[in-house]
């Protein structure tokens, strides 16, 4: 499957500052639980030395057969053509292992605004946040219930409401989110432009 | 006030505390390498910003470097220009650069402490999740993503949420064969790969306190694979005695004063943690990973658990890793042929590791069909090797000695285990594709790693000390 058409689109809005506000979309299920950062991109593409490109290796090893594009593996979601959206839904601890921030570049860069799943890898979660990429945290049960839709299901994240919602069904959750990365995501600002502005505090503590 | 070891290193260096949000952290030492640095420093130009605090900086080349002839341009491209890529950051930046060719040179979490470079009580990050490893000084060091990386670059401060705290006591004498990779195995395989996410861990108690540090990183090393954000243990004399008189260790005045400090960093007798977890070495065997995780793990003589034991969202990950490593529920490791053997990684590479397998191959051979790549974790560990001739030892027994780098551990350059091959490794993760495409991976200790080398399948150590 090719890279959806929204993915160029996001990379240009990172660079301008990414905004996070409603998100309505179908979503893609990953019913599997400890997806670590190695299956997200493989260390063998991590040789990039600019953050753009890396959606096309998006989970390189389970979407291909022997490494071969030509050989797409019929089993894997992503080339599931029923599944579609902005959305990926997997199962707990998604994102754990490596550091490599490549892996939440790769998730934007295939056209993913936001990951839902019932737990997150401490540093995957940040760096999907200084992405925009939003992680969603939800409870087991609403996750199963999740993944019991079918594929043309539709969910919708308000992150100003910090809600997610099954919208065939209308069960909702709340969802976490601290409010200083609220009010970056919804505004489009990130953590630098904050610890610049603080830079004086900084220099002082150093003196201190 | 009472207080952990954690919370006296956080307190003194929270810059302030955003309302209901994180708190600005002051960060001592960065550590950064090829591969997760380009894109920070390319941001930081596109900002028009300059490196805050040049001089907290260290790099090194690791992650994409060969283990052979090192002397040589390295072949494939990609690689060498990120290699290129950091060598001209760091001059344009004036960031002090250990890369190839240079003595210092060699993996990130071997070469701060080895230099004296980590210390008790700092902060310290990298763009590398094993950064866990300096925790063993008694550090609050955890790894980070690029976007952090330029945060750091720019203020030298991050915004973090201070996580909630455990503590791991582990109490008695180690069996005989038993090594702490085993120990940060065993508890793995109780908490799971996700039992300590969102807790920095302090290891404690009698067993802790007898390994040397090197024993001790290996076990802060993997805390990252329990998804804590860091893994720390109190200094004490092992500690101070290990950093003094390293090359970047305070020195007379500067040292006595730093001791004095180093002192004070324990967790008071009534701190309270979030979460207790006592182990007990009795129940502490030589370890063995089975699957795709690294709390997928075994005591050498156990079965693979059954489907049935499981609760059902585990199932699919659980049967699709036994089906990738060529393995049965129900089973045992042991007696498991293997292609390859790797000692090395961030894990345990280390001089005594590399003792401790010299030791025990001395006057043996690898069985015939079996590959030995030993790794040194950096050029002073290989040098280190030469001088003691453990080299001379390893060639005897057929093991190849290579160049400092990561290596096999995440197979970036040449050193990949082929589709389908077992290595049994001592490195940290033992995920699909970690080793290479198709690669099937035994995580273990260096003994264990060292007997599977000589006997050419799993084999249970202490049948051979």
């Amino acid at each position: 499957m090719a890279e959806r058409k929204i993915a160029k689109a996001n990379i240009l809005k990172i660079m301008s500052k990414n905004k996070v506000n409603i998100i309505h979309s179908r979503f893609v299920p990953l019913n599997m639980e400890n997806v670590d950062t190695d299956q997200i991109i493989p260390a063998r593409f991590l040789k990039g030395t600019t953050r753009d490109g890396f959606g096309k290796n998006l989970f390189r090893d389970w979407r291909y057969e022997n490494d071969d594009e030509k050989k797409p593996n019929s089993n894997f979601v992503l080339n599931q053509p029923q599944y579609d959206g902005n959305i990926l839904v997997a199962g707990k601890n998604f994102g754990c292992g490596s550091s490599r921030e490549h892996a939440a570049w790769a998730i934007l860069d295939y056209g993913f605004t936001a990951v839902v799943s019932s737990f997150f890898a401490d540093i995957f979660k940040n760096n999907a946040l200084n992405n925009a990429v939003l992680p969603v945290i939800v409870t087991d049960a609403f996750l199963q219930k999740i993944f019991a839709q079918c594929s043309d299901a539709t969910l919708t994240i308000n992150l100003p409401q910090q809600t997610i919602t099954i919208d065939s069904t209308n069960e909702s959750e709340p969802f976490e989110i601290s409010s200083y990365k609220k009010e970056c995501l919804l505004n489009g600002y990130d953590d630098i432009d904050y610890l610049l502005s603080i830079k004086n505090d900084i220099e002082l503590f150093e003196k201190s | 006030m009472v207080q952990t070891l954690f919370d006296k290193i956080w307190n003194k260096h929270v810059v302030k505390t955003i309302e209901d949000g994180p708190s600005v952290l002051y960060i001592d030492k960065h550590l950064i390498h090829e591969v997760t640095s380009p894109q920070a420093f390319a941001g930081i130009e596109k900002r028009g910003l300059k490196i805050f605090r040049p001089k907290q900086i260290v790099a090194t080349a690791d992650h994409n470097v060969p283990t052979i002839n090192q002397h040589l341009p390295i072949k494939e491209d990609l690689g060498r220009i990120q290699v290129e890529t950091l060598i001209k950051n760091c001059a344009e930046n004036v960031i002090e650069l250990y890369g190839l060719g240079h003595p210092y040179q060699g993996i990130v979490h071997v070469i701060g402490p080895e230099l004296g470079i980590t210390q008790p009580g700092m902060t310290i990050v990298c763009g590398d999740s094993h950064t866990s490893t300096h925790g063993a000084f008694g550090a609050i060091a955890f790894g980070i993503g690029t976007s952090e990386v330029e945060m750091v670059f720019a203020t030298q401060c991050l915004l973090q949420t201070k996580p909630k705290q455990m503590r791991i006591n582990v109490n008695g004498a180690l069996k005989n064969g038993v090594l702490s990779k085993d120990i940060v195995l065993y508890i793995l395989s109780k908490i799971t790969a996700s039992g300590a996410t969102g807790f920095a861990v302090e290891y404690a108690g009698s067993t802790i306190r007898n390994l040397s540090m090197e024993a001790r990183m290996t076990v802060c090393n993997m805390s990252i694979e329990m998804g804590a954000r860091c893994g720390l243990i109190a200094p004490d004399e092992t500690t101070f005695q290990y950093v003094k008189g390293k090359i970047f260790a305070p020195k007379e005045e500067a040292w006595i004063t730093a001791l004095s400090d180093w002192k004070k960093l324990y967790s008071d007798e009534d701190a309270k943690f979030d979460e207790e977890i006592n182990i007990d070495t009795a129940d502490i065997t030589p370890m063995i990973t089975y699957g795709t995780n690294p709390g997928m793990g075994l005591g050498i003589n156990e079965s693979i658990p059954s489907e049935k034991s499981l609760a059902e969202q585990e199932k699919p990950a659980f049967l699709k890793a036994l089906n990738y490593m060529g393995l049965n529920e129900g089973d045992t490791v042991l007696g498991q042929k293997i292609d390859y053997v790797f000692i090395g990684s961030c894990t345990n590479s280390r001089i005594e590791d590399l003792r401790l397998v010299a030791n025990f191959v001395k006057g043996k051979q690898k069985a015939a069909e079996v590959e030995v790549w030993i790794v040194p974790g950096s050029k002073q560990v290989e040098q280190q090797a030469i001088a003691e001739g453990i080299d001379k030892i390893f060639e005897a027994a057929g093991f190849q000695l290579r160049q400092p780098g990561c290596s096999a551990c995440l197979g970036m350059n040449e050193d990949k285990i082929p589709a389908g091959k077992y290595c049994i490794s001592t490195s940290n993760r033992n995920f699909e594709g970690r080793q290479g495409a198709g690669a099937r991976t035994l995580l273990a200790s260096p003994l264990t790693a060292a007997a599977a080398a000589i006997t050419g399948v799993v084999t249970d150590i202490r049948e051979l000390v």
